[in-house]
């Protein structure tokens, strides 16, 4: 039997009565399923010999997850037993690794030397787990996720208790994540991209499923690289992250990935490129020898995921009996086997050209459905705590149905879309009784909405703030749209604007739905308010940023990519893509030692322009990216900080020279500027934000166009507000009269605090106080205590403002954010380097 | 071999999510190189086809990019102008794997590169990480 043997290619020995030999490497699931397809098409056709590495029969590996969770044991997901084997006379040689593929001789070896002749040969070697190539990946207690052997090693360790870290957070390795934890270990999952399981989920559905996880206990690190497993004693001991984190570790789970197992294929000569490369038959590039499964690549792609294979084995099949049929790739869907938790995703949901998001959230539920349609067609959808219809879109997305017709309640699943004339959402809310409740937060009814609009509330606002239908979560927003158009035909006024086509919420209700309901993360608002995009826009992302670092100073972590260009990198981009430096000059004052750091910047960095600006400082110009946090450390060494002249925060406070030097100053304009300065900077505000300080009513120092001006007389001092230059120039307002420095002082931090919590992104304090009017910014500073209360707000802030950035920056910190990547300069002797 | 078309500008960890991070090329270009917030990678040419302001200081949302000077929306996935604007920004063919990012050569470099060029050598292209 081992001698070898002759056959002429593709000769079908069945004809002349003895059976062909089909060798399959492989017990998994694609090759014991390829085996049943062919079984059952032709019994009679192959004598099957199966060799498997894992000592044991076939199992459904993907039921592994619920086998470490304890929820099933290994035999109930044994899929074939010995018997099948026998029935089928099929011989299985298990535990005896094939070590070679010897095509010239038709035969493999295996590690035992036993070495079998083929006809056929089918490879179904599956994938192996990736090993991250970290130093101690090699320590005792470091497991994959992929066989049994690993869970009952997982097993084992959770069963001393301790520390897990599971390092992947996807599917396999949330699933492990979750059997730890079940078993009673404290798990840490560290995932190295900002979302988990981020090829199956987009950031609001993985934000959703991070804080599930964390309310079970686990302890998820996004964005976290690992760079070292440490042991002790040749056992792992903990996990070091590139931030320096060291979370203890009893046991490390590898989880990050899986690659085809390409390895048997390649030293026998096949070609191979990711995976094995298969034609539409799964025939690979000798004629020979068919591949099925995760190890193979067809038409370009190599999948992970159960279904495929299933598609593949059909098709393999159907060829090997000489019935061929093709297989043309598949379309594929996944759900997360973590009880509990619903989750769904299929097809494409990266967007693109002509696609179009439909969005629904239902926060009170915790429910986020998001499908991407494109053409009528249902590209792709993501489903997190309802997928109810998860089946209902794939099918749709498979079968490429044009969906024009129920577009308008698709994202509503299919018993509201396929309700024939109920597909009409207008017609279906008009069938609705009157006593149907169309807002659950506020248990507001249908009857009592439409008296609301036949009462004069002819826009979603008006109907928000009359009836309160909608103005709490907004997920029935629809519905009332629906019942105003039904009620007013054409006649609907449009309401305020939106704060962004994100979203029915305008920015004050967004500004107070982050207060009441204490919402401190950009995804949480999004969620919270039903926000109809899966990320936001550039509008809304740097206003929510601004808000809820408003509402939750000291607390809420700056987002730094939902910030503006300009406050991102702390200079002000120009229009060649350089930057220009402004630092603080105190009141407008400055002295040798920063005039010569400036000079010596300009020169250095070869600054093309130095201008004084309107708002008493220099502005250095045309410096690159890359040199700006040099630039900073050698003003910084002269003790200058970031004059803010590229945010929405205070900018400058301009002073003349008052009563120190001028004949007809009143008071000391220019020292109350400084403690004005030295008070305010730092802030951020809705907008920019320019003060001035005038020793006489002369007005040298142009307070009266100003966010805030003070005007020095005799008797105490003017406070004036809301001025600006600008497209359309405004003279301030007088705010009220002080007598002395320090009231002068608490109005203005009060006035900007009001201002702060108040206007909406963007707005400048003109456009708010005509907004909002001039009385009203009065009485509420005239309010009792309320100088005090804002005064003392905006100084509790404040304590986190005031750290100068550029000094941060210089020594360190996002330095990413001014490196280049590498250099690629193509002539000879050139090298990637990084810069 | 496939390989060797790929130029590898090193490990994806060195981009953070929902920002890009640039590469300077032959004749003074920059390559502007993408993660957005859901882990995708993309490449384009670093200039608006506006003002030729530097995409890779735009903030991302989805596999858009608002460019930082006059705020034109244009497309990770296909380098276009949204919305009402005109105008294509060249895209760069890129790939993930084992944890690395890869360019493809020729589009990186303007012109096909023969073997025989230094950079071949040069370039550490490296297989899956062992």
């Amino acid at each position: 039997m081992n001698a070898p043997m002759n056959f002429e290619e593709g000769t079908p020995t069945g004809a002349t009565g003895s059976r062909e030999r089909l060798v399959v490497i492989g017990n998994g699931m694609a090759g014991c399923r390829a085996v049943e397809e062919i079984l059952a098409r032709d019994p009679g056709r192959f004598d099957v010999t199966i060799f498997g590495a894992e000592p044991r029969v076939n199992y459904n590996r993907i039921m592994l997850s619920p086998v470490l969770a304890g929820e099933k044991t290994f035999d109930e997901i044994v899929i074939n037993t010995q018997a099948w084997y026998d029935d089928n006379r099929i011989t299985l040689v298990s535990g005896d690794k094939v070590e070679s593929i010897d095509r010239e001789h038709k035969r493999v070896v295996a590690a035992s030397g036993r070495i079998e002749p083929y006809d056929k040969l089918l490879i179904a070697t599956g994938s192996d787990p990736f090993i991250i190539p970290v130093p101690g990946k090699d320590l005792d207690g470091v497991v994959t996720f992929r066989d049994l052997d690993d869970v009952d090693k997982m097993v084992a360790a959770a069963g001393k208790g301790g520390n897990a870290v599971v390092i992947g957070g996807g599917l396999l390795g949330l699933e492990a994540a979750h059997g730890l934890n079940l078993r009673g270990m404290n798990v840490t999952v560290i995932h190295l991209m900002p979302t988990l399981m981020e090829r199956q989920l987009d950031e609001a559905a993985g934000w959703l499923l991070k804080t599930e996880l964390e309310r079970r206990g686990q302890t998820i690190l996004t964005g976290a690289n690992t760079k070292e497993i440490v042991g002790k004693d040749g056992k792992v001991a903990a996990v070091l992250l590139e931030d320096g984190t060291e979370i203890p570790a009893d046991i490390v789970v590898m989880a990050v990935g899986i690659r085809p197992a390409t390895g048997l294929a390649r030293e026998a000569g096949l070609e191979v490129e990711r995976g094995i490369m298969v034609d539409d038959h799964m025939v690979t590039s000798d004629p020979s020898v068919l591949a099925v499964g995760e190890c193979v690549q067809h038409r370009g792609l190599c999948y992970g995921l159960v279904a495929p294979l299933w598609d593949m084995c059909r098709a393999l099949a159907d060829h090997v009996t000489e019935n061929p049929t093709g297989y043309e790739g598949s379309v594929t869907s996944t759900k997360l086997k973590v009880s509990g938790i619903d989750l769904f995703s299929a097809g494409d949901f990266s967007g693109g050209e002509g696609c179009e998001d439909i969005v629904m959230r239902d926060a009170s539920r915790g429910v986020y459905k998001r499908v991407i349609v494109k053409d009528n067609k249902v590209l792709g959808a993501v489903l997190y705590g309802d997928t109810a219809d998860g089946s209902w879109y794939f099918d749709l997305m498979k079968k490429g149905e044009d969906v024009s017709e129920i577009r308008e309640a698709l994202i509503f699943g299919q018993a509201f879309a396929s309700g024939g004339a109920l597909a009409d959402p207008n017609a279906a809310v008009a069938a609705l009784s009157d006593d149907a409740e169309i807002c659950g937060c506020n248990g507001v009814s249908k009857g009592q909405v439409v008296s609301c609009i036949n009462g004069g509330a002819h826009s979603l606002d008006a109907v928000r703030s009359t009836c309160k239908a909608s103005a709490s979560c907004g997920s029935c927003t629809g519905l009332v749209e629906s019942l105003l158009s039904l009620t007013l035909g054409g006649e609907v006024e449009s309401g305020p604007k939106t704060m962004c086509k994100c979203t029915s919420f305008t920015h004050g209700d967004v500004r107070a739905h982050i207060v009441e309901k204490g919402l401190k993360e950009i995804p949480q608002v999004m969620q919270e308010l039903h926000w109809t995009t899966p990320d936001g826009c550039a509008s809304c992302r740097p206003a929510l940023n601004y808000y809820l670092l408003c509402a939750w100073p000291g607390e809420y972590v700056d987002d730094q990519k939902s910030r503006f260009v300009n406050e991102r990198m702390h200079a002000n981009i120009q229009k060649d893509g350089t930057y220009s430096v402004v630092p603080r000059m105190w009141g407008g004052l400055t002295n040798p030692t920063e005039l010569r750091a400036i000079a010596d910047v300009v020169e250095k960095y070869n600054a093309p322009m130095v201008k004084v600006t309107g708002g008493q400082r220099l502005d250095i110009f045309g410096i690159k990216k890359e040199d700006l946090p040099a630039v900073w450390a050698d003003l910084n060494a002269a003790g200058m900080v970031s004059g803010h002249a590229y945010g929405k925060s205070l900018r400058t406070v301009k002073t003349c020279v008052g009563s120190e030097w001028c004949r007809f100053g009143t008071q000391d304009s220019t020292g109350l500027g400084v403690k004005i300065e030295r008070m305010t900077w730092g802030s951020w505000m809705p907008h920019k934000f320019k003060i001035a300080v005038s020793g006489c009513p002369r007005n040298c120092a142009e307070a009266t166009i100003k966010d805030f001006g003070v005007v020095c007389v005799d008797s105490g001092y003017e406070l004036h507000i809301a001025g600006n230059g600008g497209i359309k120039v405004r003279a301030t307002d007088l705010l009220c009269k002080v007598e002395t420095e320090q009231e002068a002082l608490d109005v203005c931090a009060a006035f900007i605090q009001l201002y702060r919590e108040e206007a909406w992104y963007l707005e400048r304090t003109a456009p708010w106080v005509e907004r909002v009017g001039l009385d009203y910014v009065k009485d509420r500073l005239a309010e009792e205590g309320a100088i005090e209360h804002y005064a003392a707000r905006f100084r509790f802030s404040q304590q986190f403002m005031q750290d100068d950035p550029w000094a941060k920056r210089a020594a360190g910190e996002h330095e990413k954010l001014h490196q280049h990547l590498a250099e690629v300069r193509p002539f000879p002797g050139a090298k990637m380097e990084n810069a | 071999m496939m390989i060797g078309n790929w130029l590898d500008i090193g490990p994806i960890t060195q981009i953070e999510p929902g920002t890009a991070r640039t590469l300077p090329v032959a004749g003074g270009e920059e390559i502007a190189v993408f993660l957005t917030m859901r882990g995708e990678f993309f490449a384009i040419r670093n200039q608006c086809p506006h003002k030729r302001g530097p995409l890779s200081q735009g903030i991302v949302h989805g596999d858009v990019v608002t460019c930082p000077l006059h705020n034109w929306n244009i497309s990770l996935r296909s380098g276009k102008a949204l919305g009402g604007d005109e105008g294509c920004v060249p895209t760069i063919p890129l790939k993930v794997d084992a944890g690395r990012i890869y360019l493809l050569r020729s589009a990186v470099l303007g012109e096909p590169v023969s073997v025989e060029d230094s950079i071949v050598q040069d370039i550490a292209v490296q297989d899956r990480a062992a």
